[in-house]
């Protein structure tokens, strides 16, 4: 089926049981999109669809609509500028291993898209469904934070 | 503040991990587990699997065509289980398949007969006389032993007004990093083989690899990948995964992939020891300690791996930041057949640390004293001598300082006398507050050789190409490497192209543990530039004192002086003697304090974190926003420890597999935290650093229980607190009282 991933089409002859992780990272080596529990629990492998957070590893080919416009880590980026959401990540020291941090990124737009003006409580709750092991979470709400202030400015 | 220099690629996706990899050819390899925890292998009938479409081959013991067991101390870790199975986690065999599919599907059609054997779960059972053998060439099941002799208790218990004895226990632990076991494998034309992986020691999975396929070490390459965490879990387990990689690739000749599941991952790999600890102290009524016995048992599961590491670090540490004139330590790792356990964030000390600081409270309460006076009346002081016989002469000793500057910033006296002590509020809740300190030994001490190399190459054009032996765990060491080679070289850290581990290129610098990442190769670099700088310095002085950088390197370049350097450091002598456990165990020590308040709500028994601070002695905070990430991290993943995290076994067999059984801190749990950097550069260190990635992880426990008890005032001596326990323990009073 076609897949429209990043502003871009592509091409899956996968089957429609097969799940979109899968098919992302095995079929067209997007790989920024991370494998880290398949039980839809861990948030690494966390895209965007239709501007909605889904966790690819439960999402089969078959819910899926050609025109559903499908948000990967590789699509924040534009024109080889980072998003101000990456950004304030590398500011507020927010990564340390990497592995959540595509999903991290993913879930906090789709938090500031909602919600320009989130307060610690809001972003604590919105990225309950993203793990993480490394940071204890401070510097990725305080990263949420910088940008949420940069943005509004 | 220095940035990351792998954020970049972290935070666009685009750094490569093991499971990244694609290559043309590749198969896909999967793991069939022990059918039983303990049991004889009749036969392994593999003719129904060998069938299935895309199966490429079937490896067991017998395709090992080195040594089948390996291990980093005692070589006793089957890598796949020949005869007997000894835990649920042992590989049987590894299906090989042109597609993950199909090796998964072949892997069900594998038919193992098994004959069960008696089994052992707990250490209790398997230390008693008589008990069966795991490892039948061993005298008995007792994998490692420990003692510590100093002084007289007898003596001490005798000048005690009061002699108080008390039990703690603590659980299997999962690292949980998010990235699940993962490498690609590449059999070279020259009958060597390359080996990529996500693991965080590269020369363990050298020596590993080495060992199990008979290659010379020069011929086994290991390549690290970006790791996706470790916290001490990706050694062993990641190793043998490495060697067994080889294998198929060598026999087969084509590269191999293998990815593990989450499930895969928590079935196989080593988690954190279970202590169970026995303390008897003797105590004046102004407070004096005089004595204190410790009796310490961990679950070492099936294979010995680093349990003689986690055993000893708690021996050496077992009194706490605290002068006991009189010690008598006892710690034992005792083989069982639940999954093996290694090293974990802390190497044992989360666990001892649990006890030694509930213990201090209790015993402050038993003579009616201040917890935080009785600690101070008996901290370790500039120039004390240890349990082990160890002057502390060499550096800062500040425990009060780090103790001094937590509580104070966290207004301790005020929120102590709110604690509810037993007596909830009008709504049925509980509000508390707790700490914890400690002292912790920096680099491996006595465990092993302390070494570090470092490789800096000047490319004519001025770049710095650096590599070092030590590797990253994420916690930001190729940036701590990169920040002091560009500052001690004088050059833009842009300038610095960081070279990933490859074990061919850099010496064997041991592993990275134990905290000494910062300290050994940060050590190696400063010699290498200080080498490079003396190959310079004659031509900079020729070519004129206001010339650049570029164009000393240039002039360095035509006059054919080649820029290279290999940086070593050797760590200072330490020493110790096995029979009385006296000696000076690590060259250099840090000092840590850790405070938290809480709530509990009396009707379900749970617990809200409301705050969390950490106050370390780093000697010196190389990138301070970093060391802060360190310190958050490290107190998250101990509230984990203190709170829910829990690897329970059935009859040998783990019960919750991935993260809706096994659940690990929230977003949504984590407090507000406060990171406090105290400095007191060491001399050992490079620019004073010393360590910081175990402390931050082994106080948590402590302080927790301690904020329980003066919310509740209920002692719990177990981890995890789970709400049931607190429940039930608040119900029990209820109706006692009533």
């Amino acid at each position: 089926m076609k897949l429209y991933i990043n502003n871009i089409h592509y091409e899956s002859k996968a089957n429609a049981d097969e799940t979109l992780l899968n098919v992302l990272r095995n079929e067209l080596h997007l790989t920024g999109t991370k494998r880290g529990c398949d039980i839809g629990l861990c948030g690494t492998c966390t895209v965007l669809i239709n501007g909605q957070v889904k966790r690819a590893c439960k999402v089969k080919l078959s819910q899926l609509k050609e025109t559903d416009k499908i948000l990967t880590i590789e699509g924040m980026a534009a024109n080889g500028k980072l998003h101000p959401i990456q950004e304030a990540f590398i500011e507020a020291n927010a990564i340390q291993c990497g592995f959540c941090t595509p999903g991290m990124v993913l879930a906090t737009k789709v938090l500031l898209d909602k919600n320009p003006k989130p307060t610690r409580d809001e972003i604590k709750r919105a990225l309950q469904g993203n793990l993480c092991r490394c940071t204890g979470y401070q510097q990725i709400f305080d990263a949420v934070e910088l940008v949420a202030r940069k943005l509004n400015k | 503040m220095v940035r990351r220099i792998d954020a970049i690629e972290k935070v666009t996706g685009a750094a490569i991990y093991a499971e990244d990899i694609f290559l043309p050819d590749m198969i896909y390899a999967v793991p069939l587990f022990a059918p039983h925890p303990h049991a004889k292998i009749i036969s392994i009938d593999t003719a129904k699997a060998k069938v299935v479409r895309g199966v490429v081959g079937i490896f067991t013991a017998s395709d090992v065509p080195g040594e089948l067991r390996t291990g980093g101390v005692v070589q006793d870790h089957y890598i796949f289980a020949k005869d007997v199975t000894r835990y649920s986690g042992d590989v049987v065999a590894m299906i090989a398949a042109e597609t993950l599919e199909a090796a998964r599907e072949a892997r069900d059609k594998v038919d193992i007969k098994f004959e069960p054997l008696p089994a052992l779960f707990s250490p209790v059972d398997a230390m008693k006389p008589g008990a069966p053998k795991i490892h039948p060439e061993r005298e008995n099941n007792i994998c490692c032993h420990y003692p510590v002799r100093h002084g007289d208790t007898d003596a001490g218990f005798k000048k005690s007004d009061k002699i108080i004895e008390r039990e703690y226990k603590t659980q299997h632990v999962e690292h949980a990093y998010l990235e699940p076991e993962g490498c690609v494998a590449i059999a070279n034309a020259d009958g060597s083989v390359t080996v990529r992986g996500g693991m965080q020691h590269p020369f363990t999975a050298q020596k590993f690899t080495a060992r199990a396929t008979g290659l010379p070490v020069n011929k086994v390459q290991i390549i690290q990948t970006t790791l996706g965490g470790g916290f001490g879990g990706k050694d062993d387990t990641i190793s043998i995964i490495c060697a067994r990689a080889a294998i198929i690739t060598l026999k087969t000749k084509r590269p191999v992939k293998i990815i593990y599941t989450r499930e895969e991952s928590v079935r196989e790999s080593y988690k954190r020891h279970p202590f169970h600890v026995k303390f008897k102290a003797g105590v004046t009524k102004d407070g004096k300690l005089q004595a204190l016995e410790a009796n310490i048992v961990a679950d070492a599961g099936a294979y010995c791996s680093t349990s003689p590491f986690v055993i000893w670090r708690p021996t050496v540490q077992c009194t706490g930041p605290y002068i006991y004139p009189n010690v008598k330590c006892d710690s034992y790792a005792v083989y069982t057949n639940n999954t093996f356990t290694g090293a974990m964030r802390g190497f044992g000390s989360p666990q001892i640390n649990f006890a030694i600081e509930s213990f201090i409270d209790e015993l402050a309460a038993e003579i009616n004293a201040d917890p935080i006076e009785f600690r101070r009346k008996n901290f370790f002081t500039q120039g004390c001598t240890t349990h082990t016989g160890q002057k502390f002469d060499n550096h800062k000793v500040a425990i009060a300082e780090v103790v001094n500057a937590a509580l104070e910033k966290f207004d301790w006296n005020e929120k102590f006398g709110k604690c509810s002590r037993g007596a909830p509020d009008a709504n049925g809740n509980y509000y508390g507050i707790g700490m914890a300190c400690s002292y912790r030994g920096v680099s491996l001490g006595h465990e092993g050789k302390d070494f570090c190399a470092a490789i800096i190459k000047i490319t004519p054009d001025a770049k710095v190409e650096l590599e070092v032996g030590v590797a990253e765990n994420c916690q930001g060491l190729k940036t701590v490497m990169a920040n002091i080679c560009a500052k001690e070289l004088g050059v833009e850290v842009e300038k610095i192209i960081y070279k990933d581990v490859d074990t061919l290129s850099v010496p064997d610098s041991c592993p990275t543990v134990a905290s000494r990442g910062t300290l050994v190769g940060g050590n190696a670099v400063i010699d290498a530039v200080r080498q490079i700088k003396e190959k310079m310095a004659p031509v900079a002085k020729n070519i004129g004192a206001h010339s650049s950088f570029e164009d000393i390197v240039s002039a360095c370049h035509s006059m054919n002086i080649e820029l290279h350097a290999l940086g070593t450091w050797q760590g200072p002598p330490v020493s110790w003697e096995e029979t009385t456990g006296q000696g000076n165990a690590y060259f250099t020590y840090v000092y840590g304090c850790q405070v938290v308040e809480l709530e509990v709500e009396g009707k379900s028994g749970k617990v809200r974190v409301k705050k969390m601070l950490g106050a370390h002695d780093m000697g010196k905070a190389i990138n301070p926003e970093m060391a802060k990430g360190q310190i958050f991290g490290g107190m998250v993943m101990g509230m984990g420890f203190g709170l829910k995290e829990e690897i329970i076994h059935k009859e040998g067999v783990i019960q919750n597999l991935n993260f809706d059984k096994y659940r690990i801190v929230t977003s949504a749990e984590v407090p507000e935290m406060e990171a406090l950097i105290v400095e007191n550069r060491d001399p050992a260190g490079p620019w004073g650093a010393k360590a910081l990635g175990e402390p931050v992880n082994e106080l948590m426990g402590g302080a927790i229980a301690n904020a329980l008890y003066y919310a509740t005032g209920v002692r719990f001596r177990e981890t995890p607190i789970k709400a049931e326990t607190i429940r039930t323990a608040l119900s029990l009073r209820r109706s006692i009282s009533d």
